[in-house]
C-alpha cells in the first residue's frame, strides 16, 4: 500500500467507512426485515420457515386493508395537485410582488412547517368537529377533511421549493414576451411556466412523500367512517402484527420508492441542459 | 420586484387561493384551540370560553410538569444521540468522491420516503423480546455455550433475552432511527461549503485530528448543527407515535398525555392548554436558534 491516505482523506478512513456501514445497517435492517418477513412462510414472524405469498393473497382479501390503502392513495394524490398549485401561485406572488404584511405572510407560512405536528392534528380535529364538518358522506368527499389537513401543511414546502427555482429567473425574458405583443396570460403560460416546470415536480413530489409519510395529522382528521392506510396499520399493530401488515407496508414503501424515481427520472434531463 | 398595486389581479390570483387556505385551514384551527385552552367543559361535547386560566394551572401542576421535564429530557438525549451518530456521515459523504455522494446522500434520503408509522412498526420486530438483535444475540450466546462446553469449561447457563423494547432507551433509539435524515443533510450542507484549506492549516501546524474537529470543523459547521438539532429537536418534542409504539408505562410523553386529552380523556382545554405550551416551548427553541445565529454572523 503505497498511497497512504493523506490527513484530509477522510472517505479513506477505516473508522469512518465502518462507522458508515453501520449507520446504513440501522437505517436499512429494520426495513429489510419488515420487507423480507413478508415473504416468509411462518406466523411467529422472526425465524424464515420458506418463501410464500400467502401474506399479500390475505392482504388482498382483507376489505378494510385495501380500502385503507385506496383511500391513502387517492388522499396523496388529491392533496399533490392541490399543493402543487395553490403552494406554486403563492410562491409566485413571493417572488414577484412586495406587499404590505408580506413579513408577517411569510412568517405564517412557515408555521405548519415549524410546529409539533401534533399541535396541528388536534388543532384540525377541533376545528372540524366544532364547525361540524359533515362526517358522513358518499366515498371520495369522507376523504376531504383529511385532504384538506395534508393540502395546509404540504403545499408551504412546495411553495418554498418553486421560490427557491424561481430566485435563478431573468425577468426580462417575461418583459421582452410582453414586449412583442404577448398577453399576461400568454407569458405566463410560454415563459414563466416552462421555466418553473422542475421546480414543480420537485415540489409535487415532496408534497406527495409528505402526505404518504404522514401518520399524526392523519390520525386525528380522520373521522369514525373513514380508513386510511396508517390509522388500520395503527390498530393492527396494537393488537398484535401479523406478516399481513409486513405485507401492506412492502406494497406502499414500493410505490413511493416507484413514484419517486419516475419523478427524479422526470427532472433530470433539464439539469443536464443546465450543466 | 414590484409592488402589487401594479398587477392588483395577478397579485390576488396568486395569493387568494394560499392566503385562505392557510387562515382557514391552519390559522382558524389554531385560533379555535387557544380559545379552547381558556375554555370549560361544559356538558359532554360543549365547550364554553369562560377565560379561564384553570386549564394552564392543571397543566402545570407536578404531574404534568414533570411529563413536560421528562418529554424535553428524552428530546435532548435523542437530538444529541443523533448528532453524534449524523457527524461522521455528513463528514464521510462531503469528502467522498464525486460518483459516491449523490448515491450516499440517496442512501441517506431513502428510508425517509417510507411511511412513519411503518418505521416505527419495523422498529418493533427489530427491539422486542423475541425480536432480530436478541434472537442474533441468542445465537452467539448459544455458540460460545457450545464452545466452553467443548472445552470442559461447561455450558453457560440459558439464554436471557434482553429487554429491549417497551422502555425509555427503546424511544431514544426510535427518535434516532426515525430522525436521522434531519441532522445528516444540514451537516452535509454546511460542511460541503467548509473551506478545506482551514483544516489543512490547523494539521500544518501541528493540531492534531481531534483538536482540529473541535476547533476548527465545529464551529465552522455551527450553523448546520444548529439547524439540525432544531429539525431533530422539534418533532421529537412532538412526538407521540414513536413513545406509543415503542415506550413503557413510564415513557409517556406530553405528546401522548395531548393526544389522549383530546381522544380516550375528552378533555379538550386541557389539551389545549398542553398543546400550546409546546408550541411556546417551540417559539422558544426558534427563538433561540435565531439568537445564536445572528451573535456572529
Amino acid at each position: 500500500m503505497s498511497d497512504r491516505p493523506g490527513p484530509l482523506d477522510y472517505s479513506r478512513k477505516l473508522w469512518l467507512r465502518l462507522w458508515l456501514l453501520a449507520v446504513f445497517v440501522f437505517l436499512y435492517a429494520p426495513i429489510v426485515i419488515l420487507v423480507l418477513f413478508s415473504f416468509n412462510d411462518s406466523k411467529r414472524n422472526i425465524v424464515w420457515r420458506g418463501f410464500t405469498l400467502d401474506y399479500y393473497v390475505k392482504a388482498w382479501h382483507n376489505a378494510p386493508l385495501i380500502e385503507a390503502f385506496v383511500n391513502t392513495l387517492v388522499i396523496a394524490l388529491i392533496a399533490t395537485a392541490i399543493s402543487t398549485v395553490i403552494g406554486a401561485l403563492v410562491a409566485l406572488a413571493l417572488w414577484r410582488f412586495r406587499f404590505p404584511v408580506k413579513p408577517l405572510f411569510e412568517g405564517a407560512m412557515a408555521l405548519p412547517i415549524v410546529i409539533p405536528e401534533i399541535c396541528m392534528g388536534v388543532a384540525l380535529m377541533a376545528f372540524f368537529a366544532r364547525i361540524g364538518w359533515p362526517t358522513q358522506m358518499p366515498w371520495p368527499l369522507s376523504l376531504a377533511s383529511i385532504t384538506v389537513g395534508h393540502v395546509a401543511f404540504c403545499f408551504p414546502f412546495v411553495a418554498i421549493v418553486v421560490r427557491a427555482r424561481m430566485v435563478g429567473f431573468d425577468r426580462s425574458l417575461e418583459e421582452a414576451s410582453k414586449d412583442l405583443g404577448a398577453s399576461e396570460w400568454q407569458t405566463f403560460r410560454y415563459i414563466t411556466l416552462p421555466y418553473m416546470q422542475p421546480g414543480l415536480i420537485a415540489g409535487g413530489l415532496l408534497a406527495m412523500t409528505l402526505s404518504l409519510d404522514d401518520f399524526v395529522i392523519t390520525f386525528f382528521t380522520s373521522g369514525p367512517e373513514t380508513l386510511t392506510f396508517p390509522v388500520k396499520v395503527y390498530s393492527m399493530v396494537r393488537f398484535g402484527a401479523t406478516p399481513e401488515v409486513n405485507a401492506a407496508s412492502t406494497l406502499l414503501i414500493v410505490i413511493t420508492i416507484v413514484l419517486t424515481v419516475i419523478a427524479m427520472l422526470l427532472q433530470r434531463p433539464d439539469k443536464e441542459l443546465q450543466a | 420586484m414590484e409592488s402589487w398595486r401594479q398587477q392588483p389581479l395577478v397579485f390576488w390570483i396568486f395569493i387568494l387561493p394560499g392566503g385562505l387556505w392557510l387562515l382557514l385551514f391552519f390559522m382558524a384551527p389554531l385560533a379555535l384551540v387557544w380559545l379552547f385552552s381558556f375554555g370549560e367543559r361544559a356538558g359532554v361535547i360543549g365547550i364554553e370560553i369562560t377565560g379561564t386560566l384553570a386549564n394552564y394551572w392543571e397543566a402545570l401542576e407536578p404531574l404534568y410538569l414533570g411529563l413536560f421535564w421528562k418529554s424535553l429530557w428524552i428530546a435532548a438525549i435523542a437530538t444529541l444521540a443523533t448528532l453524534i451518530v449524523s457527524f461522521p456521515v455528513a463528514l464521510a459523504v462531503s469528502f467522498a468522491s464525486r460518483q459516491m455522494k449523490p448515491i450516499l446522500l440517496l442512501l441517506v434520503i431513502l428510508p425517509f420516503w417510507t411511511n412513519l408509522l411503518i418505521r416505527t412498526y419495523a422498529m418493533i420486530a427489530v427491539l422486542r423480546t423475541n425480536g432480530y438483535i436478541n434472537y442474533g444475540l441468542e445465537g452467539v450466546w448459544n455458540g460460545v455455550s457450545a464452545a466452553t462446553a467443548t472445552v470442559g469449561l461447561g455450558a453457560l447457563p440459558a439464554f436471557q433475552p434482553l429487554t429491549l423494547l417497551y422502555n425509555n432507551t427503546a424511544v431514544i433509539i426510535g427518535i434516532v432511527y426515525i430522525y436521522l435524515p434531519f441532522m445528516v443533510l444540514p451537516l452535509y450542507a454546511t460542511l460541503e461549503r467548509l473551506d478545506r484549506s482551514f483544516l489543512e492549516a490547523s494539521l500544518d501546524l501541528g493540531a492534531g485530528q481531534w483538536r482540529t474537529f473541535f476547533n476548527v470543523v465545529v464551529p465552522l459547521a455551527k450553523a448546520g448543527i444548529i439547524s439540525g438539532i432544531i429539525l431533530v429537536f422539534i418533532p421529537a418534542l412532538g412526538t407521540f407515535l414513536i413513545s406509543d409504539l415503542l415506550g413503557g408505562p413510564d415513557s409517556q410523553l406530553i405528546g401522548n398525555v395531548i393526544e389522549r386529552q383530546f381522544k380516550a380523556a375528552n378533555n379538550w382545554p386541557l389539551g389545549a392548554a398542553m398543546s400550546f405550551l409546546l408550541m411556546y416551548v417551540t417559539f422558544a427553541v426558534l427563538a433561540l436558534r435565531s439568537m445564536f445565529m445572528n451573535r456572529d454572523v
